[in-house]
């Protein structure tokens, strides 16, 4: 009884103690699966490190909403030099925040689009989509209208935009295809929406399970089951009027305003030693110059015929908005 | 405990209830009696007089709404039960049932059970006394009723305080076993001399070892005097009924 | 009253309370400090759409309780009316594990049941079968959860029975059903409103299920309110409104269920093992084992879809993961520590509510008693995040706040298992007090001496069995750990939900596996380690 609780307590003071303290540090706070074992943060700490000669301390949470929220938790006295991963729809509220300082000058990014912002960098990018099994669905909407449009007995799995990034993107989609007419076209989805979860996990989850044969995702979630499982069961529907862009995107805090390493962190995350991890850990296409060429997995992926986005003021500004006239049509 | 001011009283103090009045919510019981010293007084009188409630005042379990007990003199109406020179043997729920005889008697010398020599020599011969030698690690399920009762007197002896309070403690057992604890408290009492408060439901009980007696009716002292003159018939009305119905 | 005061029991009473006390209001402090610039968000929350949530919040609550608690009450009588049913001692413990499983595993399992790809589809025949999605699944879920729980206690209060009753009953030669009006039912008429109002309390703060199996925004809580007003809007004050308002809700259901005789915390007691004198009749016996098989079955469903699926990752692998492994350490680490915490809370609050009414056993109920009786139960409607949040803000200014991430989620784990631990220390307190307090008074023992002399030799088992049960509660937990998590705290359930989040599904479900085990072996070693405990005392 005695060396089991000397046991947990020692346990306890190493769960506690948290990560060490060392000297020249850069720490970045990002989401859990940027840092996963098969996420890009082992390679990306590798490079950086010998590069700078510095300790690079990884943090992560959750998600992009998580994140936002954690350096909105600590405020001014957070630890972080640099938060990687937000998203363009939570820019506007992270610069609204003022906890976030101007970067220096960037080059050789590139997204669709372009880019020009003053505060935040972008790493990668992607495009929602909806992916399907197809085991299960032989003929795919070919547009948003179809999807919206079809029979009610081909059901997709949708993320909640009040919860989900991925769910406020479909909002989004949906807004910038319809305009006005969002709430119709939603009253019409709806007879085919199986189920509205709080994140992207639990829908790719039902999906995977065979709940549905739709899920909303990326056009890349192809890619993984290509390369990681070999198979090409689920696939991306091409939509005609277009897919609604998703750019992530890193920016540096007021902390870390102080660090010269963050800035050395930006330029480098640009670099292809940082790119050319993105795509098949962080399953997403890179926004900067690669040295090595894309997996051909990436070629089979649905390449959007025309790129949706709102900027993230208008997001910001309206946000509220349209997640009420949602709610008003799918709570009825 | 054992150095307390009450404790070092003479041995067997008088106990006084004082215009005690209680009540559970309901009609007032009303004491105002007092106890000799060094005397055996049997305490009767029918269900729901309040016999027990009189012991549980002079033991401190309740508190008097108004009035005041007083033992060898002394004040003791808001002391706790702990700091009273009394000790009390109940009807049943006398030992804790996990720990072992000899540590149920020791609780009576510290409640920590951090026991010097003196203390477990005390208990040993408080033991052979109640005729519980050899008995010491069994746990109170292993012995029987009036076994367990013995170990409370036993716990009595080791405490040593100048009232001992008895709440009809042997009415569980048999006619011949009861006549047996009886003479023990008797016997106690021969050597230590201390106030026995002494709550029964049995005449003979009373008789065979009362020396005072005092009848409770309806929440009242409805009559004290010597406990043969009572049996001598000279005790009230009401208490020739209730010994009437009793037997 | 002089005594009252300073009997000891109380002042750990107080002290208890004045923790969980700053523990929520310290949260609340800190929500409303930040969102004071701010207070739209306060008035925001009134919008029409709020009507209907709460609407569908209390009517889901109220249906959950009621289907749950309804049907228990007989797979209660029929377990007490079988004390020999082959099995019966490990149902009893597979129906503890149902809450303690994270809900999204218990949804997953749920759904490869009765899902639209799942086994029950698979009979009915594909296609037809339409799933479970909307107010069904939500019901059915929380029914999973729910059913076994309220057997479980419903048990407890039947074998509070006296054995004289049961063997009067038999002598006056009562049916079945006469035994079940006079004596069984006067028991659980008692107990009923009290466990309906546990059920009804878990029910109104589900999140998780409610999003997954809800089908939609038509089906929404203030809990789904709350966790968008702190995660994606980030506007405190508005939180803190809507909190409010799902305590106010719950007090007034509370409320009425205490006109009907609640006691919230409830007054059941310890299962004891009795001879039964019993005589069931043969068609009475087949009901019943039909009943418990039915019970069964809907409880071991899900949970067995949940081993099949693990069963299929590859555990191998898994159980070599240093990432698994650490993340088990601090599962355990920190679900022992908030065990600990909720059990010395727990024991705290049962030896002041003891010892106060003890105290004004003839006057009427204090405000400290009442709050120590049924106000610890209220915190299992304070969202964890909003707790979390809270203490966040609030101690940014002062420290490292990374440091306070296991520390937080062992304090808010603690407390929201406190109503379990309650229920399973209280009646054994309550009736070793009975036998022991006027020896203890006689003899002068308090304090620290009649905490190991007396009181825990005959609370080793219910507090055991008190222990394992918080503990598996912090071990499901994703409440605090969803806003605490990052990769220096990492539990089990979020991992599981990051494997969920990269494609790894596989690992997901033995990740479940390994969760659900865990608190398996748990309750097995609490009902163990109680029985062995119990005999060389």
């Amino acid at each position: 009884m005695r060396t089991l609780l000397y046991a947990l307590v020692s346990a306890a003071a190493v769960v506690l103690a948290g990560p060490a303290l060392a000297k020249d540090k850069l720490t970045v706070y990002t989401y859990e699966s940027f840092t996963a074992d098969w996420g890009p943060g082992p390679v990306v700490k590798k490079e950086f490190e010998a590069e700078c000669g510095c300790d690079v301390e990884f943090v992560s949470v959750a998600d992009g909403v998580a994140l936002l929220n954690r350096v909105r938790l600590e405020g001014a006295s957070t630890k972080a030099d640099i938060v990687l991963g937000l998203d363009t729809n939570l820019t506007a509220d992270a610069k609204a925040s003022g906890l976030f300082a101007p970067h220096g000058p960037v080059t050789d990014v590139n997204v669709p689009g372009g880019w020009s912002d003053d505060t935040f960098v972008p790493f990668d990018y992607g495009y929602f989509a909806v992916v399907y099994d197809t085991e299960k669905l032989k003929t795919p909407p070919k547009s948003l209208k179809e999807l919206v449009e079809g029979s009610a007995d081909d059901k997709i799995v949708i993320q909640d935009p009040r919860t989900s990034t991925p769910g406020l993107g479909l909002l989004l989609w949906v807004k910038s295809v319809y305009g006005d007419k969002a709430p119709e076209a939603w009253a019409k989805l709806k007879a085919k929406v199986l189920t509205v979860t709080p994140g992207w996990s639990e829908a790719y989850g039902l999906f995977t399970k065979g709940e549905a044969p739709m899920v909303l995702s990326y056009t890349t979630s192809p890619a993984y089951h290509m390369v990681a499982e070999n198979t090409e069961r689920y696939q991306a529907a091409s939509f005609e009027e277009g897919e609604y862009l998703q750019i992530e995107v890193a920016g540096i805090t007021t902390t870390g305003a102080k660090n010269p390493l963050a800035a050395e962190f930006m330029a480098f995350m640009t670099g292809p030693k940082f790119q050319d991890a993105i795509p098949e850990t962080n399953w997403m296409f890179p926004a900067g110059k690669t040295d090595k060429p894309l997996n051909p997995a990436f070629g089979k992926l649905v390449k959007p015929t025309k790129t949706l986005l709102f900027s993230s003021e208008e997001v910001a500004a309206n946000r509220k908005a349209w997640v009420d006239e949602w709610l008003a049509v799918m709570s009825k | 405990m054992r150095d307390s001011a009450a404790s070092r009283l003479e041995k067997g103090a008088p106990v006084r209830l004082d215009k005690v009045s209680f009540s559970y919510g309901e009609a007032p019981l009303v004491f105002d009696v007092e106890f000799a010293a060094a005397k055996i007084t049997a305490i009767m009188g029918p269900s729901g007089s309040g016999k027990s409630t009189l012991l549980n005042l002079v033991a401190g379990f309740e508190t008097p709404q108004s009035g005041r007990v007083l033992i060898g003199g002394a004040d003791v109406s808001v002391e706790p039960p702990s700091m009273r020179p009394v000790s009390m043997v109940f009807q049943e729920n006398n030992l804790f049932a996990h720990l072992t005889v000899a540590q149920n008697v020791g609780l009576g010398r510290s409640p920590s059970l951090r026991l010097t020599e003196a203390d477990h020599a005390a208990i040993t011969e408080a033991l052979e006394r109640t005729g519980l030698a050899g008995k010491e690690k069994r746990l109170p399920r292993e012995l029987s009723g009036g076994e367990r009762q013995r170990v409370a007197l036993a716990r009595v002896l080791v405490r040593d305080r100048p009232v001992l309070l008895l709440d009809e403690p042997f009415a569980s057992l048999g006619p011949a076993l009861r006549d047996d604890m009886l003479d023990m408290v008797a016997a106690v009492h021969a050597e230590r001399g201390m106030t026995v408060l002494f709550v029964t439901h049995q005449p003979e009980d009373a008789r065979r070892i009362g020396q005072n007696m005092v009848f409770l009716d309806d929440g009242l002292v409805a009559a004290t005097g010597k406990a043969d003159d009572f049996f001598a018939g000279a005790g009230p009305e009401a208490f020739r009924r209730y010994i009437g119905a009793s037997t | 009253m002089q005594r009252a005061t300073s009997d000891p029991r109380i002042t750990a009473g107080i002290a208890a309370l004045a923790a969980i006390a700053l523990l929520i209001g310290g949260a609340f402090a800190g929500l409303l400090f930040e969102g004071v610039h701010d207070l739209s968000g306060a008035w925001a929350a009134f919008d029409p759409y709020l009507l209907r949530v709460v609407r569908f919040t209390l009517w889901q609550a109220a249906l959950s309780a009621l289907l749950s608690v309804v049907p228990a009450l007989f797979v209660a009588r029929a377990l007490s009316r079988h004390p020999r049913f082959p099995g019966r001692a490990f149902i009893l413990q597979l129906f503890a594990v149902p809450l303690a499983l994270p809900a999204i595993v218990a949804a997953l399992g749920i759904l490869a049941l009765y899902g639209r790809a799942g086994y029950f589809a698979g009979v009915i025949g594909g296609g037809s079968w339409p799933g479970i999605y909307g107010l069904s699944g939500i019901l059915v879920a929380h029914v999973f959860f729910n059913l076994p729980l309220a057997t479980r206690l419903f048990l407890e209060a039947l074998q509070t029975i006296p054995t004289d009753q049961w063997r009067l009953a038999s002598q006056l030669g009562m049916a079945a059903r006469s035994a079940f009006r006079l004596i069984e039912w006067p028991t659980l008429r008692a107990a009923l409103p009290g466990v309906a109002g546990l059920v009804f309390m878990l029910c109104i703060t589900s999140f998780t299920i409610i999003l997954t199996l809800g089908g939609g925004p038509a089906a929404t809580t203030l809990e789904v309110g709350i966790y968008q007003a702190l995660r994606f809007d980030f506007d405190p004050a508005r939180a803190v409104t809507l909190t409010l308002l799902q305590i106010a809700l719950t007090f007034i259901v509370m409320l009425a269920l205490t006109r009907l005789g609640a006691n919230v915390v409830g007054d059941t007691n310890l299962p004891v093992a009795q001879r039964r004198y019993l005589s069931v009749g043969g068609g009475e016996t087949w009901l019943n084992a039909m009943l418990i098989v039915l019970a069964l079955l809907f409880v071991v469903g899900p949970m067995a879809a949940t081993v099949m699926a693990g069963l299929g990752a590859d555990l191998d692998r898994l159980a070599g993961e240093a990432t698994v492994r650490q993340a088990t350490l601090t599962s355990v680490v920190l679900g022992f520590l908030s065990a600990l915490l909720s059990v010395m809370l727990s024991l705290a609050l049962t030896m002041a509510r003891r010892a106060l009414a003890l105290n004004s056993r003839a006057g009427r109920k204090t405000l400290l008693e009442h709050a120590a009786d049924t106000g610890a139960s209220f915190v299992l409607v304070v969202p964890p995040i909003v707790v979390g949040a809270g203490w966040f803000l609030l101690l940014r200014h002062v420290g490292d706040v990374f440091a306070i991430a296991p520390v937080m989620v062992v304090t808010v784990n603690a407390v929201m298992a406190m109503p379990f631990a309650l229920r399973a220390i209280r009646p054994a307190y309550d009736a070793a007090s009975e036998r022991h307090e006027r020896l203890c008074a006689q003899l002068g023992i308090v304090g620290w001496n009649r905490l190991m002399l007396v009181d825990w030799p005959s609370l080793r088992r219910p507090l055991a069995t008190a222990f394992a049960f918080a503990m598996a509660l912090s071990l499901g937990d994703l409440g605090v750990i969803a806003l605490f998590g990052s990769d220096s705290v990492q539990t089990l359930p979020y991992l599981l939900l990051a494997r969920m989040g990269s494609y790894r599904t596989e690992d997901a479900a033995g990740l479940a596996l390994l969760l659900g085990l865990v608190c398996l072996s748990l309750i097995v070693a609490a009902h163990w380690l109680g029985r062995e405990k119990l005999r060389d005392a």
